[in-house]
């Protein structure tokens, strides 16, 4: 992994296991292949990852229908949380808390799951991103 | 293909899709240059992803042996 590869920006927004998980391969993936990864946590994805809570239950994506949502629940594909954190091992991963969200919620830094590594805010993310593509999940 | 000395093999049939990746990631990233590792994996996304992070990586790809519902991945490490 010589040369410096445009990182991958992931702005999550919706809070259910199926959609944090599509998420999480996506940062594997751009991890493991030298991109640096940006993740920015707003509304509903945030709480997911407040301390205590990532492990639980955050249900599916309403688009998940009767029949898929056993079939999805049943995979034994990893946990979102492990697959982030392998991402964070084997690369660049940077996960910031939207201070909009933070303040909506009235969190703080230490109601967070360690996995996020600070808050920031929107205009600070955008620096991150620099001219790499943003994705909004 | 049995005149290839493995190292170390990393059976990771069963897992899904990007676990067999990620233990090959593991060991070539613990292990010493020249070294051979062989992945075995079920998963339809090693066939892709193995082969991609390998090149990526600048590491070796020696051989991909397909198997009865599973393949063979043999990697050197090169750096």
């Amino acid at each position: 992994m010589d040369e410096q590869e445009k990182p991958l920006s992931l702005v999550l927004f919706s809070g259910t296991d199926d959609k944090l998980n599509a998420a999480a391969v996506l940062t594997v993936g751009a991890s493991v292949m030298g991109r640096p990864v940006n993740i920015f946590l707003q509304y509903y994805a945030l709480d997911a990852f407040r301390a205590g809570n990532v492990e639980a239950d955050h249900a599916l994506d309403p688009e998940a229908t009767p029949a898929q949502a056993p079939v999805v629940r049943a995979h034994r594909g990893q946990h979102w949380s492990d697959l982030l954190k392998q991402a964070k091992e084997v690369g660049e991963v940077n996960i910031q808390a939207c201070a909009l969200s933070m303040d909506m919620f009235h969190l703080r830094q230490k109601d967070l799951d360690p996995l996020v590594d600070g808050i920031e805010g929107v205009a600070a993310f955008m620096t991150s991103v620099g001219d790499g593509q943003v994705l909004f999940i | 293909m049995s005149t290839i000395q493995i190292d170390k093999t990393i059976d990771a049939r069963g897992m899904a899709c990007p676990g067999p990746l990620m233990n090959l990631i593991g060991a070539i990233r613990q292990g010493q240059v020249g070294q051979t590792f062989e992945v075995l994996s079920s998963d339809e996304g090693s066939k892709t992803d193995i082969p991609a992070w390998v090149a990526k990586a600048k590491q070796e790809m020696v051989e991909v042996v397909p198997e009865d519902g599973f393949a063979r991945f043999i990697v050197r490490k090169a750096r």
